[in-house]
């Protein structure tokens, strides 16, 4: 028998992030997965980044978290998005080639020297009084931990449909995690249950490329990771076709016929990753639709055709795929299908990630709600870290909502709940111009040095990346130009008699790096990255001084902690509505108790009363 | 939760005192004293007694229900006879029960408001209701109770989730070639912009109703202003005397005019190279004068020099009517002529001015609906200039919302995202 600090249940992104995590904070960690081939595998579509998701890739790097160097590895492929779009919302992504991705991650893995890999279903957490003690593997051994992090993703429970045939699975070809389901069922935990889908996968010799719009990569790629600085792979294209009213007269024609509407499936589905039934059925009056046909890999023979995921029976894929321009004789190796899974409801879960009612015991990515790479890897990361400290003893990090996507990401999920799958967008952050990934590492990289989760090699990247940046930016502000000067160097700016220096001046529009150097040549020998960052940061600095009084606020009122044992209706002078609304929501700090629907001012200055008194009288 | 009472009429001897008990133990321990209670929301005549039978008084009982009620908690309201001995001696019953307290000022109020029944400007109408004094002060402050406000920014609020949707779709979902929505964005912050101008321009107006018009008498000295204060307010207000330069700063007289509430201000006299002291009153008079909302110029009858020159506020009077022969705006405070005409024309300019479509009144409001116009012309600006940041955009935008979320409840990203999918065909 075994002890560990750490248990991770599951090899998907949220397993591998949690099990390295908590390795590099110095945990000794196993990770349980099915398969040891589990590692890296991507269920869905070959990509990694995008709006929002590229935002989060870069804070999990930032971390010191895998994601961002494996996708780096295995790009064919790589688009900024929004590049005629303010840096705030940029998004990185990359075309992902299967094997490499798989190859890189396994790599990591194995080379972290405290995690273990077993292969093996876990059946059951051990459990002692509200303390979760381990796992037990395969019905009969089992392993101790002080802390388990479980990141089941679809498996739970999980179970596949095409057309009117359905059958129990975790994804196309693995088994569904079963036993594990009921037991947690049988916990009283608040549980439900959701859907996805996937299309059909195509043959890659089956297209005729020759007929449809290529679409490259940027000349100039993005990286991932902040630790890499050149492209590894090779490059592909991808190719773009459309639907149109032949494919949605045979959609239709067969609509009753689809898992998701013959009324198979009881789970919500995504809305902004809608089936070609949702897409043909909602917006009947469109009469065309985009299909991205992206290449699994290099020598990969499959192609994904991004934009028609289904779950029609196999013929009828096989009949609307064929009615799509460049697809007329395409051949599909593995029908679209849908699935449907346990989650369980994250608003029981604190802000470490940890379910409130059983000390230990971590969930992370989609079990809690979630759907992408991306999101179940930033959670595993967070529950990881947690874990470990868990484990040591150590009070749980926290994010807050103005440091980064994590921190909107966890908070939207503990306090909100979940009513569809949730994925990122750049939108659920209120102050997302200041979290850009561009500056994802001046954000998170000093909290994971003070952590210990970064090794070594990024410490050393990020302290003289951080190095230049400051001289950078006292050799700016050290030259200072009167309106006078600028006007007789031919510049337009306001006769208002103040003296601006180099980094105010690149706040104004019209006063690029090269109009700088022209007015004092030594700029010219900052590096192009660095340049490149603080043309960044100051697209936005009258906004962000705006800004920052209000998050000032907001990070008060993070860090003021509502204890979850908290009885609202002794509160005196709350009303019976608000103390009810409050007992539901749980809110973990202030700052969500602010955003409940229907808070006053009046209500929130009453909660904040009884929180100080207690925690005068705890001190007491 | 504490049940809290209060008498809710005016102290004192008077024929029908009402006391309010609001919270759980409102119904309990009215039937304590009744016996029993009415029907909901039908009154009925019951003998109160205290806790050993004593009779206390014989009361109409009212009682109302959690959610249906001025509090959104139960409530009872006792009519009583309006004698200090009866409400003392009800009142002392009612704080026997030690769940019951006395309620502090405005406490029943803010439980509306935190129960969700009121929204904030709401509030500010019903004391604005309990204020009012003239005709046209409560009938705004009924508007406004009613919900007018809400109403007004939950239309614009919904303009500016549609283009906040617009512009995120734009940025979170470039890849789904949705289009351009320029115009459309364009459209919703338009139609939010000329809503929040028209308000504006009518907000200050209503706040006067609310705190007063004012009406200054402007002139040279001698013209006769405190004279015609005086004979306006038919009474001797100011003191008025031959001497120049007797109203040295600035004298306010309150009158009901016509259902308005109006100051008056008698200034000092305009006179050229006039003693120190003076100087600052005329100073300070002229100031005042600029910044009223109507100004009556008087110029005496027998004055011969050139009429001056009229803004779109200025009445012109040609005062001392009974010295010389003018044919307009003649009045005289010694005969009384052209008296009604001048307060008549005061009350046509005021409901002129009042006469604007609006809800909005107080300067509270006035600062939101500012910052909101301010964020949406710079949203404006930047979309007309074309190729513009469109999370710049999108700040602005969130800045207006944010501003009318003082007026109003929260504007919630999801909101925003609802309408997003709603609307567009979203997802590869
Ligand atoms: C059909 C389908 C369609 C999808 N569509 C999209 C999409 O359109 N867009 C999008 O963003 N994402 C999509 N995804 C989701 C994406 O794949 C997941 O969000 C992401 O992989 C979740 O990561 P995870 O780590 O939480 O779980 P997973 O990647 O599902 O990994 C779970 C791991 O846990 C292991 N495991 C489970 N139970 C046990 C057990 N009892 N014992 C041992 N090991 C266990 C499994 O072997 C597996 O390795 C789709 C997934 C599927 C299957």
């Amino acid at each position: 028998m075994k002890q560990y600090d750490v248990i991770v249940v599951g090899g998907g992104h949220a397993g591998v992030e949690a099990a390295l995590a908590a390795g590099r904070m110095g945990a000794a960690t196993a990770l349980v997965t099915f398969r040891k081939d589990d590692l890296g595998v991507m269920s869905c579509n070959p990509a990694f980044g995008g709006l929002g998701k590229g935002h989060l890739v870069r804070e999990i790097d930032a971390l010191d978290g895998a994601m961002g160097r494996a996708s780096d590895y295995a790009a064919i492929q790589y688009r900024l998005l929004n590049r005629s779009k303010g840096p705030a919302v940029q998004g990185p992504r990359v075309q992902a080639d299967r094997a490499r991705y798989r190859a890189a991650i396994q790599k990591i893995v194995a080379n972290a020297p405290l995690v273990d890999v077993v292969e093996a279903e876990v059946t059951a957490l051990a459990i002692t009084g509200d303390t979760v003690r381990g796992v037990q593997i395969n019905g009969e051994v089992m392993l101790h931990a002080r802390a388990v992090v479980l990141t089941t993703g679809t498996f739970l429970g999980g179970k596949v449909f095409i057309g009117d045939k359905s059958f129990p699975a975790g994804r196309m070809g693995n088994a569904a995690s079963t036993i594990l389901a009921q037991q947690l069922r049988g916990m009283g935990l608040p549980m439900g249950r959701l859907k996805t889908g996937t299309p059909p996968r195509l043959r890659r010799g089956s297209i005729d490329w020759e007929s449809l719009e290529q679409q490259p990569g940027d000349d100039i790629p993005e990286y991932m990771s902040f630790l890499t600085d050149r492209t590894i792979a090779p490059q592909v294209s991808c190719a773009i076709t459309h639907t149109n009213s032949q494919t949605h007269d045979i959609v239709r024609a067969n609509l009753d016929r689809s898992a998701m509407y013959g009324g198979h499936i009881e789970g919500v589905g995504p809305r902004y990753c809608p089936s070609i039934e949702d897409k043909i059925s909602r917006f009947a009056d469109k009469d065309s639709h985009q299909v991205f046909l992206e290449p699994e890999g290099l020598d990969d023979d499959i192609v994904y055709p991004n934009g028609i995921s289904t779950s029609l029976p196999a013929e009828v894929q096989e009949a609307y795929v064929r009615t799509i321009r460049g697809l007329e004789r395409a051949e599909i190796t593995q029908p679209g299908y849908a699935i449907e899974y346990d989650y369980i409801d994250p608003r029981a879960l604190d802000l470490s990630l940890q379910l409130m009612a059983l000390k230990g015991f971590f969930l992370a990515g989609q079990i809690n709600g979630t759907t992408g790479y991306e999101e179940a890897g930033a959670q595993g990361l967070v529950a990881g870290l947690n874990a470990a400290r868990h484990a040591a003893g150590e009070e749980p990090v926290r994010f807050s909502r103005s440091d980064s996507y994590i921190g909107v990401m966890i908070d939207d999920l503990t306090a909100r709940g979940v009513t569809e799958p949730y994925r990122m967008f750049t939108s659920r952050a209120e102050y997302r111009l200041s979290l850009r990934a561009d500056n994802a590492d001046q954000r998170l990289t000093p909290l994971g040095i003070a952590w210990g989760c970064v090794g070594p090699q990024r410490r050393h990247v990020f302290q003289s990346k951080l190095e230049a940046l400051l001289s950078a930016k006292a050799l700016l502000q050290s030259q200072t130009f009167t309106p006078a000067q600028l006007q007789a160097a031919g510049h337009r700016v306001s006769e208002d008699g103040t003296r601006r220096n180099g980094l105010e001046l690149l706040g104004l529009s019209g006063f690029g790096f090269d109009v700088l150097e022209t007015l004092h040549a030594p700029f010219a020998d900052i590096s192009d990255e660095i340049k490149d960052q603080l043309t960044k940061e100051m697209v936005y600095a009258a906004y962000l001084r705006r800004q920052e009084s209000q998050i000032a606020a907001l990070r008060s009122d993070e860090a003021r902690a509502i204890p979850s044992e908290l009885d609202y209706s002794q509160i005196s002078g709350l009303s019976r509505e608000l103390a009810t609304k409050l007992s539901m929501a749980r809110p973990k700090t202030m700052a969500q108790a602010a955003r409940i629907d229907g808070m006053t001012p009046a209500a929130l200055v009453l909660l904040l009363a009884r929180l100080q008194k207690q925690e005068k009288r705890a001190r007491a | 939760m504490d049940t809290i009472f209060a008498l809710a009429s005016a102290r004192g001897k008077s024929g029908v005192a009402v006391i309010r008990i609001s919270g759980p133990r409102a119904h309990v321990v009215a039937r304590a004293m009744a016996g029993n209670l009415p029907p909901l929301r039908e009154a009925g005549l019951r003998m109160l007694r205290d806790g050993v039978g004593e009779r206390l008084d014989s009361a109409l009982v009212l009682c109302f229900a959690q959610g249906a009620s001025f509090t959104g908690e139960d409530v009872t309201e006792l009519m009583v006879h309006g004698s200090l001995a009866t409400v003392t001696a009800i009142e002392h019953c009612l704080a026997q029960d030690h769940a019951l307290r006395l309620a502090q000022p405005g406490e029943f109020t803010r439980r509306a408001l935190d129960n969700g029944m009121m929204d904030l400007t709401q509030v500010e109408a019903l004391s604005d209701l309990l204020e009012a004094e003239t005709e046209s002060q409560r009938r705004q402050a009924l508007r406004v109770l009613d919900g007018a406000i809400g109403k007004v920014v939950a239309e614009w609020r919904a303009h500016l989730v549609k283009a906040a949707a617009l512009v995120e779709t734009a940025i979170d979902f470039v890849e789904e070639d949705v289009g351009n929505f320029d115009d459309m964005i364009l459209q919703e912050l338009r139609a939010v912009q000329a809503g929040l101008q028209s308000e504006m321009a009518g907000q200050r107006a209503r706040e006067r109703v609310q705190t007063g018009f004012e009406v200054a008498l402007i002139g040279p000295v001698n013209a006769g202003k405190s004279s015609l204060l005086n004979a306006l307010a038919g009474r001797e207000a100011a003191i008025t005397s031959d001497i120049a330069g007797t109203t040295r700063d600035v004298l306010e007289v309150r009158m009901d005019v016509g259902g308005y509430a109006v100051t008056f201000l008698d200034t000092a006299g305009l006179r050229d190279a006039p003693e120190q002291v003076e100087a600052i009153g005329i100073a300070r008079g002229k100031a005042r004068a600029a910044q009223a909302d109507l100004r009556i110029i008087l110029q005496p009858a027998n004055d011969i020099s050139d009429l001056p020159e009229l803004g779109a506020n200025d009445i012109l009077v040609r005062s001392k009517a009974d010295l010389g022969p003018v044919s307009q705006g003649a009045i005289s405070a010694v005969t009384g002529q052209g008296l009604d005409w001048l307060l008549d024309e005061i009350i046509a300019r005021l409901s002129a001015l009042t006469a604007r479509d609006g809800v909005t009144v107080r300067q509270r409001h006035a600062q939101s609906m500012q910052q909101a116009e301010a964020g949406l012309t710079d949203a404006i600006d930047k979309i007309c200039q074309g190729d513009y940041i469109a999370e710049l955009v999108a700040a602005d935008i969130r800045t207006a919302m944010t501003a009318l979320d003082s007026l109003i409840g929260v504007v919630d990203v999801e909101d925003v995202l609802g309408d997003i999918f709603s609307n567009f065909c979203i997802g590869k």
